[in-house]
């Protein structure tokens, strides 16, 4: 369906656009990554050549400086006119009128709502969608096929259980008993504050949030399960050690870990590293067969730099990046999972052996909408730090840790 | 005009064309940006949105904040033990390489060597030593003759020293030069003087050497407290998995200002730490410039 609007916009366009001097230039933005300078080039092409009016030149910066840039070029004119943006900045940037919403017409909220995986909702405002991604993330279960093999272990775990008790058999001690090979890595400071949050308070009857993210509900029964199924896995049945060989993902690419919960971004630093041989699966179920997953992701947005003509090219431009087409090349190009199901739920790509699992995940994914990431997830890492190091009790952590999040929320909320 | 100035006017006017320069240099990129930061601690401001204005509201989050009490602990932690130890250290090395006469040079390059390397690189090298089995050098060592391993970096109470210590063996080598030059300036004929009264290496050090010194000691202490107060790059990559971790042991304030600015973006707040770290600046520099003025 998009397909065929855009063909019918690009032969209108280029009708419109017979003269030269009908030439309209757009400018693109995005944090620098490799692939993804590689797939936005390939998409960019594509477009031009269906839109010959239309030129877009990309500009990218490395990430530590993206946000600043954009805050400071937008409001001087210089700016973007179709920019990328991490989900959770996306009040901010309506708050700050940076990006302006999407025309009704060409993107129809419920066709969106129909055509893409549920989460892009958090997007909406008003009825309205401000950005849409090309791609999403979620997580998986990354598993040591060698190391597996070695402990006659036929499969990854289908459940939490077998998890654990696969670990166990994963765990390599040395004489003092210090642990050298862990049988799944664990650090809140990587992807587990979310596996926390969206899976495992979930699997263990609970609902992280309320009101649409603006309550904390994790100071509960669930919440209290879901931390004592993680701090045991070091402290009861010793198949970890948090802080292992420094970071999780190194100790899985080291392959001193059996089993590692990751992102489907982590899939291009695997690829290159040699001799490992891994596996991916989904995250394993709950003790009541729940499946949960996180999924994040970045999005498209039209500046309120665009006006008149560079309007419309940036709504062209907008909508050929999120077309099916553009996401297969996202896929294929950076290894993120499209966003839309019918792109990522064809047959090839979800049966894909390292693709499938996340994108399966994503069909009972959750967004979790942040105030601000980072103090959110540092609010888990020392929760669970007041646990291991100075042993704190653990609903008193899971208490003050609640208290302390609900805090940030209200103050960006402005209740 | 010009030529019914007097000759002392004229050079007034001469100095000043010169000085002009600099000094408009000087206000645009020192003082503008510090003045601007004192107008934004009075703000509100995501870096995104307009600046608002909220008063005293940043001073009295701070005031409030537990996080910013524990980091000004750290910091003045950082400060005290950090500027004996690295004075001490790097006194006693300084003192015994000025008798050294083989391979002089050779070992003074040694002791500068960390002095010119990266504190990035070197702060993720002493990451690696602190790690648990299998992987950090120390732990290794210990496991290996059967002694527990240490919690270095892991700890609440390990993990301030742990930091500290590469930050005091990085600063020593350019201190170890400064002691030395201080040292060399000391005329010898009053030691040849103390030789001939027969006065003991003791006295010789207490009542000339040390004495003598004192410049050269304000002047490392000023110094290397400044550079303490300002720690950041060793802490900040030596967890970077959880900056200034575990539970804000190793926060110093301006890893606490870096990350309100630029993880928070909360640019107010962030302002208002930086004009209070400013102060404890100042204040330090100017009691310690007092307490040590040769009278």
């Amino acid at each position: 369906m998009l397909r065929m609007k855009l063909a019918a916009l690009a032969a209108a366009g280029s009708l419109a656009g017979g003269t030269a001097s009908a030439q309209v230039e757009i400018e693109y933005w995005q944090y620098f990554f490799d692939a993804r300078v590689t797939a936005m080039e390939t998409l960019i092409e594509n477009f031009e050549e269906a839109n010959p009016d239309i030129t877009v030149t990309m500009t990218h910066f490395p990430y530590a400086d993206y946000r600043t840039k954009v805050a400071a070029a937008i409001p001087a004119g210089e700016g973007p006119d179709v920019v990328q943006l991490f989900y959770g900045w996306l009040n901010d940037y309506i708050e700050a009128e940076l990006i302006q919403p999407l025309p009704t017409d060409t993107f129809d909220p419920e066709v969106i709502d129909a055509e893409f995986f549920p989460m892009v909702g958090a997007m909406k405002r008003d009825g309205q969608y401000f950005a849409l991604p090309t791609a999403v993330r979620s997580l998986a279960l990354f598993y040591n096929e060698r190391l597996f093999e070695e402990a006659g272990i036929e499969g990854p775990p289908e459940t939490l259980d077998e998890m654990v008790e696969i670990a166990a058999a994963l765990t390599e001690r040395d004489g003092a008993g210090n642990i050298t090979q862990v049988g799944i890595t664990t650090g809140m400071t990587a992807q587990d504050h979310h596996w926390f949050r969206e899976v495992l308070v979930r699997q263990f009857g609970g609902e992280p949030y309320t009101d649409d993210y603006r309550n904390v509900n994790w100071n509960s029964e669930a919440g209290q399960a879901a931390l004592e199924f993680y701090a045991g896995l070091e402290s009861e049945h010793g198949v970890t050690a948090s802080g292992f060989m420094d970071e999780p993902q190194a100790a899985f690419k080291a392959q001193r870990a059996g089993m590692h919960i990751d992102g489907s971004f982590r899939i291009g630093s695997l690829e290159d590293v040699r001799g490992l041989r891994y596996g991916v699966a989904e995250l394993p179920a709950g003790p009541d067969g729940t499946r949960s997953n996180y999924s994040s992701y970045w999005v498209n947005a039209i500046t309120t730099k665009a006006e008149g003509e560079r309007y419309d090219a940036a709504v062209r431009f907008m909508e050929y990046v999120v077309s099916d087409e553009a996401m297969q090349i996202w896929l294929d190009v950076v290894g993120e999972l499209p966003a839309k199901p019918s792109v990522g739920l064809t047959d090839e790509n979800a049966n894909d052996p390292t693709f499938g699992p996340f994108i399966r995940g994503l069909d009972y994914a959750h967004t979790t909408k942040f105030a601000d990431e980072s103090a959110q997830r540092q609010i888990l890492v020392d929760m669970l730090a007041r646990v291991d190091i100075e042993g704190q009790d653990m609903a008193e952590s899971l208490a003050e840790a609640a208290a302390a999040e609900q805090a940030i929320l209200d103050e960006y909320y402005g209740e | 005009m010009f030529k019914n100035l007097t000759i002392r006017q004229k050079q007034i006017a001469w100095a000043w064309a010169f000085l002009a320069v600099p000094v408009i240099f000087y206000v645009v990129i020192r003082f503008y940006p510090t003045g601007n930061a004192f107008v934004i601690s009075f703000q509100e401001w995501n870096l995104l949105g307009t600046r608002s204005w909220t008063g005293l509201d940043n001073y009295v989050k701070l005031w409030n904040d537990p996080v910013f009490w524990k980091v000004f602990i750290n910091t003045f932690e950082y400060l005290l033990i950090g500027t004996p130890i690295s004075l001490l250290i790097s006194f006693i090395i300084a003192y015994h390489l000025d008798k050294v006469r083989t391979a002089h040079g050779f070992l003074r390059m040694l002791y500068f060597l960390p002095f010119m390397t990266s504190a990035v690189a070197m702060a993720w090298v002493w990451r690696w030593f602190y790690q648990p089995v299998p992987t950090g050098l120390f732990n290794n060592m210990l496991a290996s003759v059967g002694i527990p391993q240490i919690a270095f970096l892991n700890s609440t109470t390990n993990a301030l020293p742990a930091v500290l210590a590469p930050a005091v063996w990085a600063g020593l080598g350019f201190q170890v030069i400064i002691f030395m030059a201080g040292l060399r300036a000391i005329p010898t004929s009053y030691y040849e003087a103390a030789r001939i009264d027969g006065v003991g290496w003791w006295t010789q050090l207490t009542q000339i050497t040390i004495p003598l010194l004192r410049p050269t000691i304000v002047f490392i202490v000023v110094f290397s407290s400044i550079g303490f107060l300002r720690i950041f790059d060793h802490v900040f990559n030596m967890t970077t998995n959880n900056p200034g971790g575990p539970l804000n042991a190793t926060k110093p304030l301006v890893l606490m200002i870096y990350e309100t600015a630029f993880s928070s973006f909360d640019m107010g707040y962030a302002a208002a730490q930086t004009v209070v770290l400013f102060l404890i600046l100042l204040v330090v520099s100017l009691i310690q410039l007092r307490l040590l003025r040769s009278d």
